[in-house]
């Protein structure tokens, strides 16, 4: 115990109060705003979808919509926007069946360990593309080399196609390797991309791919 | 490994025996973590090495998953090692501790194994149970998981019992303190969600609250143990110092974690929290730096004073760890982590091989270096050396292996310079922006470096053994002449 004597600045009883104040008072502001946070990336619904509810996490079906990613003038950078009615893999996805098949693509995304090589909203390895948004990536899109590469005609079957044989699509001397990703499996993983890209992730990253119209050409103005 | 020490050298302490038993698995794992760690970063330069054989995923899972692994092991060690010295009074389940260390073992064998030739699993909840949870640092399996809890609470239990039985010191009640909220906090990785934002919310409840918050803690309490033991500072102004350090540690950190909720889907007031908060930071690293000087300086010159000859310290090789780590901590966590903390520069650099330079950095810094400080402390001691003194070996471990950190965080900071540049700012981070940037001359020629410098580092880490192996029997025959 100190002196009482002694200057309050060299009590250790003093800091000892202080630091539990300190921390204790920090993670009361951290509990309540995780409560707050919690409440605003909770999934949405079907229903939100339907009736326009903007959600920061929407709920699976967002997988029956186009998706894009457009500069906000009001929140000052780009968010993303749920669009007309869009098939995926061919067909509308109910509630259930656009919920089981996400939950399989991020079932999937973790047994085979994407996030070791790859970002998702940009957390994990820096040895492959960030996936955040790679669903509206120009390169997976009409005419974009990805799409190209694998012949195919929706950016869902070409990403499928390239996740199920990635070393026979090579697009840089570094690959991605062949990790048995099944036909399901690749269908789960593009819907679980797809839904992804949907999330409202204040702008990260900002003016995605913005030099689209070089890409197409083979041309950048990084050289 | 270390096998020179045997364990009729003890003088009789079964707590400190039990933390050299972890120390030693500590060592091994860390050998991994580096040599995985070449692995990846050949990977980075000759693309086909090992492609589907031993991808760059299971390389840089193993390695940072030996890293995490073997910095707990050493923590636990190194808080079995100053128990009875703190608390006056021997360990209470000693047997039991025992027997968590090879359960604990033989749980991270089997998952290291798993990781190698298993690697990956189909998309069914079996392959998050049984092979990889797929969670960057938590890719441990969920057996594994449940595993290491109940490894945990055996060793909180011993802590905490052993803690009330004898003198409740400031150290040991800030360590049995920040022990419950550091073990607790694991709790929050152990669930799977479909939602990938509410994923890495609750991730970052255990990295962050981990590595900038409760580890923080950790590596200031050892700090102080290891400034009474060996330059003999004065018990009242390192627990002061220890108490203000918690303060703003926590003060700074807890909120801090709002500098990775920019970006993953969570409301924007995260921008100001976190950036406000994770600016903060750095603060407590400065004045954790400025206390290890001033108690050394002080110390120092009161021997001096006394007419003492030589070094305040018992133990050379340790303070000399002790004091890299204060520098280490302040500059890879502090300045390197205060570099990319505010969003507006964030929203460049997330994601980059800027992040990268600050791991590798801060967990060096803040970490490897005063753990391998209590390495030396348990060799002092396993032999009984009353002043253990740096050795050739000694001076070539600690120069090369902060050399070889020091030059892969420079390099690996190059490339993320230009990733920022390139592939975000101009290129906008689609996938054609991330190639195009990868071969870029400066990214290339950064990685090479990185090799180099990994090089460097294992080199040292050799030494490092070496001298862990020798410097024990060396000190202990010239003792004894």
């Amino acid at each position: 115990m100190a002196n009482k004597n002694v200057s309050v600045w060299t009590s250790i009883p003093f800091w000892r109060r202080s630091a539990a104040w300190v921390t204790g008072f920090a993670t009361i502001l951290l509990i309540w705003l995780t409560f707050d946070t919690l409440g605003q990336i909770s999934m949405g619904t079907d229903a939100d979808l339907k009736n326009g509810v903007t959600k920061r996490v929407p709920g699976p079906t967002v997988i029956n919509y186009k998706i894009g990613y457009e500069m906000s003038a009001k929140r000052g950078h780009e968010v993303p926007t749920i669009g007309e009615k869009q098939p995926f893999f061919g067909k509308e996805w109910s509630e259930q069946e656009a919920a089981d098949l996400l939950h399989l693509g991020k079932l999937t995304s973790q047994a085979k360990n994407c996030m070791d090589c790859h970002t998702l909203l940009g957390n994990g390895a820096y040895y492959a593309p960030d996936l955040t948004k790679a669903w509206i990536d120009p390169a997976w899109q009409k005419g974009g080399p990805m799409q190209g590469m694998t012949g195919k005609n929706t950016v869902e079957e070409a990403m499928a196609e390239f996740l199920q044989h990635p070393s026979q699509y090579p697009t840089h001397a570094r690959m991605m390797p062949n990790l048995g990703i099944t036909a399901k499996e690749a269908k789960g993983l593009v819907a679980f991309l797809k839904h992804m890209s949907s999330i409202d992730t204040n702008g990260f990253p900002r003016n995605f791919s913005k030099t689209v119209d070089q890409f197409k050409t083979g041309g950048t103005n990084a050289h | 490994m270390l096998t020179s020490i045997k364990t009729n050298e003890f003088r009789g302490d079964k707590s400190k025996e039990l933390g050299m038993m972890y120390f030693r698995v500590a060592i091994i794992l860390f050998g991994a973590q580096l040599l995985m760690g070449l692995i990846a970063a050949i990977q980075f330069i000759v693309p086909g090495f090992l492609f589907e054989v031993f991808d760059f995923s299971v390389a840089r899972m193993v390695h940072i998953n030996a890293l995490v692994v073997w910095m707990l092991y050493a923590m636990i060690g190194s808080v079995y090692f100053m128990l009875p010295d703190e608390t006056g009074v021997e360990t209470v389940g000693i047997g039991l501790g025992k027997l968590a260390f090879w359960v604990l073992t033989a749980a991270v064998t089997v998952v290291v194994l798993v990781f190698i030739f298993v690697q990956v699993g189909s998309g069914t909840e079996t392959s998050i149970w049984l092979i990889n949870e797929g969670r960057e640092y938590l890719e441990a399996p969920r057996w594994a998981d449940i595993g290491i809890v109940v490894v945990v609470l055996i060793f909180y239990w011993n802590t905490f019992a052993t803690y009330m039985k004898g003198q409740r010191t400031g150290i040991m009640t800030v360590m049995v303190a920040n022990l419950m909220a550091l073990a607790g906090l694991y709790l929050a990785g152990m669930f799977f969600t479909d939602n990938i934002s509410m994923d890495q919310f609750w991730w970052w409840w255990v990295i962050h609250l981990w590595v900038e918050a409760t580890w923080e803690v950790f590596v200031g309490t050892l700090a102080a143990y290891a400034l009474i033991k060996i330059i003999g500072a004065k018990r009242e102004i390192v627990e002061m110092w220890l108490w203000i350090e918690v303060l703003m540690l926590f003060g700074s950190g807890i909120l801090g974690l709002g500098h990775h909720y920019f970006w993953i889907g969570t409301p924007e007031y995260w921008w100001e929290i976190g950036a406000l908060f994770s600016s903060l930071e750095p603060v407590p690293l400065i004045a954790m730096f400025v206390h290890v000087l001033y108690d050394w300086g002080k110390e120092q010159g009161i021997a001096k004073a006394e007419g003492h000859k030589g070094a305040v310290a018992n133990n050379t090789p340790a303070l000399s760890w002790i004091v890299t780590n204060a520098f280490g901590n302040f500059l890879g966590a502090g300045i390197w982590g205060f570099f990319h903390t505010l969003p507006q520069v964030n929203i460049y650099t997330h994601g980059t091989q800027f992040t990268a330079a600050h791991g590798h950095l801060s967990f060096f810094g803040a970490y490897a270096t005063i753990l391998i400080g209590m390495f030396y402390m348990g060799i002092q001691y396993a032999y009984g050396i009353e002043r253990l003194k740096s050795t050739f070996k000694s001076k070539m471990a600690i120069f090369l292996l902060t050399f070889g950190v020091l030059g892969m965080g420079v390099a690996l900071t190059i490339a993320g310079y230009e990733q920022v540049l390139v592939e975000r700012a101009e290129l906008g981070a689609g996938w054609n922006a991330f190639f195009v940037a990868q071969d870029l001359p400066w990214y290339v020629q950064a990685q090479l470096w990185r090799t180099i410098m990994g090089v460097v580092t294992f080199v040292g880490f050799i030494y490092l053994v070496w001298d862990l192996l020798t410097i024990g029997k060396q000190a202990k025959a010239a003792q004894e002449a």
